[in-house]
């Protein structure tokens, strides 16, 4: 496992990852019509779409001021750098030391606070409506998210992600009560954060139900497929951590390169059951009122807490 | 390291000395205004970063005393530099160097014929909280503790024109005192009757458990009520505001720092024998000040009381990582208890840096357009591109978002509060994980409060019609914030420099220190117990993101092209978008009010609908005015009342009273 | 830690299970979910009962688990349906204490139950011993339940939800209870059941709603 292997692996795992994150939205995307019945507009969409906003001018109100048009740049490499972290395709990357999952949390709360910011830029009612709605669902799901963490991070005595895949993935398979506490919190934070259904409809065109739409409602051309880009990377990153803590089998070694294609083969396999779960989640569900999600949320972040009480009663 | 002729404890007493002397002289130059906001607030700078200095080269070396040739003939002050005086010298130095440089700037000006009389009560507010730090006798600690409370009275009501300002500087009196008495009860207490009051004999005096437990209860309550901790807090949000902008920072950055000073000496060093109970106690105070400033923070629309409500809850946030090492301590596992202390302390001097780089944005904010009230401001971004870039970073820092400072402390009190499958006690351990919920649940509400302000104050739209466009801050405000900004980043990118000091300090006040793997990563990496379990590399972070940030604009410029023109906004169809139509500021805190109702004493006055001129008006008050200090107020007057009646008028009741004592001592004479 | 054996495992993730389940009923707001919680709970119950019969090789575990199969996921869900559609609160929404605050009133009282069961834990000999903690804590649950809740059918749940608290503490404390017992108490729920919907149907009737805050109306003054 030298030190050239292992860079390698984390170049190879960080562009492998940001360029198939648009797959995935379009994959969740092409499930939900499936399930609805309509033929979709494919797998691919997303790209298109990240391609025609590139090639547009981009426009940019009176009264915007630098930090709007810099809050693209900073959300995506933000989100480059958590799935440069998470361990997706092998563990013991050199980035991994750099962040645990406290900082990952602190990452997303970080993209979070800009977004909001750059809503409230232009100083229109949707964008701080936007703004308001996001730090609203953003002050609850954050703990909640750093619950659950902290369940995975008790169980092996570390808050390092390459630890924690360690001790779940390679040792021997041991039910955690206290995991499925987690779980239960983590999808609900998975959907809460990335603008999902219950919590959010991302194919709106109602400002008034809007969360994250009418964020970004200002935005076009470059920074608007930067946003988008981003917001992929999110879903991903997201589905990539709760397979790390949940169902690790199979995450190589860095600087194992047979390992690596079977990693690769699960990864896929995990992001499409994945995916197809959250557009079955996403169908059943109906969207929440706004003053249910804080509730959603709140029951999230007493589940995760719970499930740290479990293991301590019942695992310690 | 101990040059002979020049030991630091006697260069601190000199420079403390030098801060009296500058306000001295600012008393004799009152004549002349304009030299005493152009050199004497310089000059002070320059004597804060000596201080600095000399706390950091103290960090790592050992203790000094001194005995003073002043004080009483039998009681002389007695002053000791140790390792935790040299940490909080070093925040007192370095935070009020860049708050004098912005006073510079803040009081010129506007100079009245009382600026040299604030100049001489700041002066002396900085030397007394220096001889606190530095006191080695309960006597030079009162001294140095009350005229600190004096001068920033003083400070407090300096525009004493308005009714308000005299009634927080009331309030803030009367709360500093209740404490300094409950502190000095515990120096009573601690000294066991040996009538030596130097902090060796208090040191070295054993006590039983009841005494050491009734020295700590009124230890915290006394530097709790300081500090601004839940319940003694209502001073805070009074105080901070009324005071000018400087001393607001001076006072949330700095004094509040002092307590935390006071309770880590008493407890840590001079009662010695730490039990868990009392670190309990200490938690959960800590989490529910912290939550509870939070909370009302998030209400209110006045930016500074919005600050001093974040101060409120940054010690709570402290409290709590000083708990967690109590407990550690007092259950025997000390390793663990150190990584606490060195988050409790980190967290200290991270707000000191960003609280105080807070107020003094506050400040030029308010030189520059005259407003505090945020449902007021907007747009300030345009006019203050400065301020506003080293607010936000204040902002980023108090949310905690890394890679800046904020982040490194809040990150090791998590880690320590990961510590508790040690402890055996099965309450303890439910406990420690609700703590560190509470604690996630602060951050997140911070968040939300910062994005609250930063973009109802300085972005979006100007809600107030200026007469003419507001001047950005002047170059020495600029300098003081700049100053801070830095401190930010250079405490959340280089963290294992400062973590590495604390170490020594808490080796030094403790005898534990983190274990021997932690600091052997380098100074790139953040490690507190092994590399196997926790590990953090800021700069990592800010390389990373500033990396992606440089390429990805060059490649899409490169691959597409980077045309921008410029339009106007969405308006959905309204075609006059005024100022009216963004969020003010209680109306992006709406969601936080509507779920947490109960906390929140909240009077609405609502319109009819038959209404010519609706008017709604909305107050959040605290409950606490009702539920304790409106009932003790009351108490105090009825009991005052009845003592009222030995003030009969007559002269003869009056003789009949020293007639009463004379017989008493001559029979207790016998 | 060393591993425990697989059979102990799964009982301590069917207590979670169950300690998410009285979780979940204590934030539910529709009628339906709560029975279709209190079926799964039901179930969970059962399967635990078959694991633990399995694990210490006591085959009236088996009847046990059986029995209650048939009667908490099949037969009283089933009453329960018949119930609510004969009275038509189907599909009834219940305006709720703040749910939040009925949570954490809720973790308070696991930490109590836990701290209350730690001792008992340490000498009882049965292999699902620290799962006492968990039975406790769902009991006082559904009993906060019935104190929050204002439709009579949701106070009836929370009722029966206690008895399958009850029942887990049984199991894991003294490996089922004896047959005589557990047929009594479950032919007494049966019996309860019964008369609950018989009432109902009386109250509602006489006030034309089945929200208990009118029976206030029979106070003296």
């Amino acid at each position: 496992m030298s030190q050239a292997s292992a860079v390698v692996f984390q170049i190879l795992q960080s562009v492998l990852v940001v360029l198939i994150a648009p797959l995935v939205l379009g994959w969740v995307n092409q499930c939900r019509a499936w399930l609805q019945n309509r033929s979709g507009p494919g797998i691919w969409q997303p790209y298109r779409v990240i391609k025609k906003l590139f090639h547009k001018d981009a426009v940019l109100a009176h009264n915007a001021s630098p930090l709007f048009w810099a809050t693209p740049y900073i959300l995506f490499g933000c989100m480059w750098l958590a799935v440069g972290i998470v361990p997706v395709l092998a563990t013991s990357l050199p980035f991994a030391p750099a962040a645990d999952v406290i900082a990952l949390v602190g990452l997303f709360a970080l993209a979070r606070v800009f977004i909001s910011l750059a809503g409230m830029d232009i100083g229109t009612s949707f964008g701080t409506l936007g703004a308001r709605r996001e730090m609203m669902i953003g002050f609850l799901a954050e703990p909640a998210m750093l619950m659950t963490l902290f369940t995975a991070s008790l169980i092996s005595h570390s808050t390092s992600l390459v630890t924690i895949v360690d001790t779940l993935g390679h040792r021997e398979f041991v039910i955690y009560p206290s995991m499925a506490f987690a779980a239960v919190a983590f999808v609900m934070v998975l959907l809460a954060e990335n603008a999902r259904i219950p919590i959010d409809n991302p194919a709106t065109h109602l400002e008034l139900t809007m969360i994250h739409e009418a964020m970004i409602l200002e935005y076009s051309a470059r920074h608007l497929a930067l946003i988008e880009w981003a917001a992929s990377l999110k879903l991903t990153a997201y589905i990539t951590i709760g397979i790390a803590l949940f169902v690790p089998w199979g995450i190589a070694q860095a600087g194992d390169w047979s390992g690596l294609l079977v990693s690769l083969g699960a990864l896929v396999v995990k992001l499409a059951l994945a995916g197809a779960g959250l557009a079955f989640l996403e169908t059943v569900s109906a969207k929440m009122r706004i003053f249910r999600a804080p509730e959603f949320l709140g029951t999230a972040f007493l589940f995760a807490t719970l499930g740290m009480l479990v293991h301590f009663l019942l695992e310690a | 390291m101990d040059l002979a002729l020049f030991r630091p404890v006697e260069a601190a007493v000199t420079i403390s000395v030098l801060w009296l002397g500058l306000g001295g002289a600012a008393l004799a130059l009152t004549r002349a205004p304009r030299a005493v906001t152009g050199w004497l607030y310089p000059v002070g700078a320059v004597v804060a970063l000596a201080l600095a200095l000399i706390g950091f080269w103290v960090m790592s070396a050992p203790a000094s005393s001194a005995v003073l040739p002043a004080g009483l003939p039998d009681l002389p002050f007695h002053v000791r530099l140790d390792a935790l005086s040299g940490f909080f010298l070093l925040l007192l130095g370095g935070v009020s160097f860049g708050i004098s440089l912005a006073a510079a700037g803040y009081f010129r000006g506007s100079e009245t014929q009382s600026s040299g009389l604030i100049c001489l009560q700041y002066h002396v507010f900085l030397a007394s909280m220096a001889f606190v730090l530095i006191a080695d006798d309960a006597y030079l600690f009162m001294v140095a503790w009350e005229s600190m409370a004096l001068s920033s009275y003083f400070l407090v009501t300096a525009e004493h024109h308005s009714e308000q300002n005299r009634r927080a500087g009331f309030l803030y009196l009367l709360v500093a005192h209740l404490g300094a008495i409950s502190i000095l009860l515990c120096f009573g207490v601690l000294h066991g009757g040996l009538g030596d009051y130097t902090f060796d004999a208090l040191r070295r005096a054993e006590l039983s458990a009841f005494w050491a437990s009734v020295a700590f209860a009124l230890a915290f309550f006394g530097f709790g009520a300081k500090a601004g901790m839940l319940p003694l807090h209502v001073w805070l949000p009074e105080a901070h505001p009324a005071a000018p902008s400087p001393v607001s920072a001076l006072m949330s950055g700095v004094m509040l720092k002092t307590a935390i000073y006071g309770m880590v000496r008493v407890i840590f060093d001079l009662i010695g024998d730490i039990r868990w109970e009392w670190g309990l106690t200490v938690l959960l105070f800590g989490a529910a000040t912290s939550l509870f400033g939070v909370l009302f923070a998030l209400m209110q629309h006045d930016l500074k009381r919005l600050l001093a409500y974040h101060s409120v809850e940054n010690i709570g946030i402290i409290l709590i990582g000083i708990g967690l090492s109590m407990v550690f301590f007092g259950s025997g596992h000390p390793a663990a208890g150190a990584l606490a202390l060195i988050a409790g302390l980190y967290h200290t001097l991270n707000h000191a840096v960003f609280k105080a780089l807070l107020f003094l944005g506050a400040g030029a904010i308010l030189k520059s357009t005259g407003l505090r009230n945020l449902n007021e401001m907007g747009g300030l971004i345009r006019y203050m591109p400065h301020t506003a870039l080293y607010f936000l970073i204040g902002a980023l820092a108090i949310s905690a978002l890394p890679p800046l400072n904020g982040f490194v402390s809040e990150w090791l009190t998590f880690q320590a509060s990961l510590q508790a499958p040690l402890l055996d006690n099965s309450v303890l351990r439910s406990l420690v994980p609700i703590v560190a919920a509470v604690l996630a649940l602060s951050g997140a509400l911070t968040g939300m409060c910062f994005v609250k302000v930063y973009g109802v104050a300085f972005l979006g739209q100007h809600r107030h019609e200026f007469i003419s466009d507001p001047r950005p801050a002047s170059p020495w405000e600029r300098a003081g914030m700049f100053w801070l900004a830095l401190a930010c980043f250079a405490l959340g990118l280089l963290p294992v420099f400062m973590v590495g000091e604390l170490n020594n300090v808490t080796r030094a006040l403790t005898g534990a220190g983190l274990p021997e793997q932690a600091m052997a990563s380098g100074w790139l990496w953040l490690v507190p117990t092994s590399a196997a379990q926790a590990s953090y590399g800021p700069i990592i972070f800010l390389l990373v993101i500033v990396a992606v940030f440089a390429a990805t604009f060059l490649v899409v410029r490169l691959i597409y092209h980077g045309r921008l023109r410029r339009a106007d906004p969405w308006d959905c169809g309204f075609p006059a978008q005024t100022s009216r139509m963004e969020d003010t500021a209680d109306g992006f805190g709406q969601p936080i009010r509507h779920i947490f109702a109960p906390v929140y004493l909240i009077h609405r006055e609502i319109p009819r609908p038959e209404d010519p001129r609706p008017v709604f008006r909305q107050e959040v008050e605290d409950r606490h005015w009702y539920w304790m200090y409106q009932p003790v107020a009351r108490f105090v007057e009825f009991l005052s009342g009845h003592f009222g009646r030995l003030q009969q008028g007559r002269i003869s009741v009056y003789l009949l009273y020293s007639f009463l004592t004379l017989i008493a001592l001559l029979v207790f004479a016998q | 830690m060393p591993s425990l054996p697989l059979q102990s495992q799964l009982i301590n993730l069917f207590a979670a299970l169950l300690l998410l389940l009285a979780f979940a009923m204590l934030t539910q707001r529709r009628i339906l979910s709560l029975i279709r919680l209190f079926a799964a709970q039901g179930f969970v119950l059962a399967l635990s009962t078959l694991v633990v019969g399995y694990a210490t090789e006591q085959p009236d575990l088996y009847i046990s688990a059986g029995v209650t199969f048939v009667l908490k996921v099949v037969a009283l869900p089933w009453f329960l349906h018949w119930l609510i559609r004969k009275l038509n609160v189907q599909w009834d929404i219940e305006a709720m204490i703040n749910i939040p605050v009925q949570m954490l009133i809720g973790i308070v009282l696991v930490i109590f139950a836990f701290n209350l069961a730690a001792p008992i834990s340490e000498i009882a000999g049965t292999i699902t011993r620290s799962t006492l903690g968990i039975a406790m804590a769902s009991i006082l649950l559904s009993f906060l339940m019935m104190i929050t809740r204002r439709k009579a059918v949701s106070q009836v749940i929370g009722f029966l939800a206690m008895e399958n608290g009850l029942f887990f503490a049984a199991t894991s404390a003294t490996y089922g209870m004896p047959m005589v017992v557990e047929l009594g108490i479950l032919f007494d729920l049966l019996v309860a059941s019964l008369i609950f919907g018989v009432f109902f149907l009386h109250i509602r009737e006489t006030f034309e709603s089945l929200d208990i805050h009118h029976l206030e109306k029979l106070k003296e003054r």
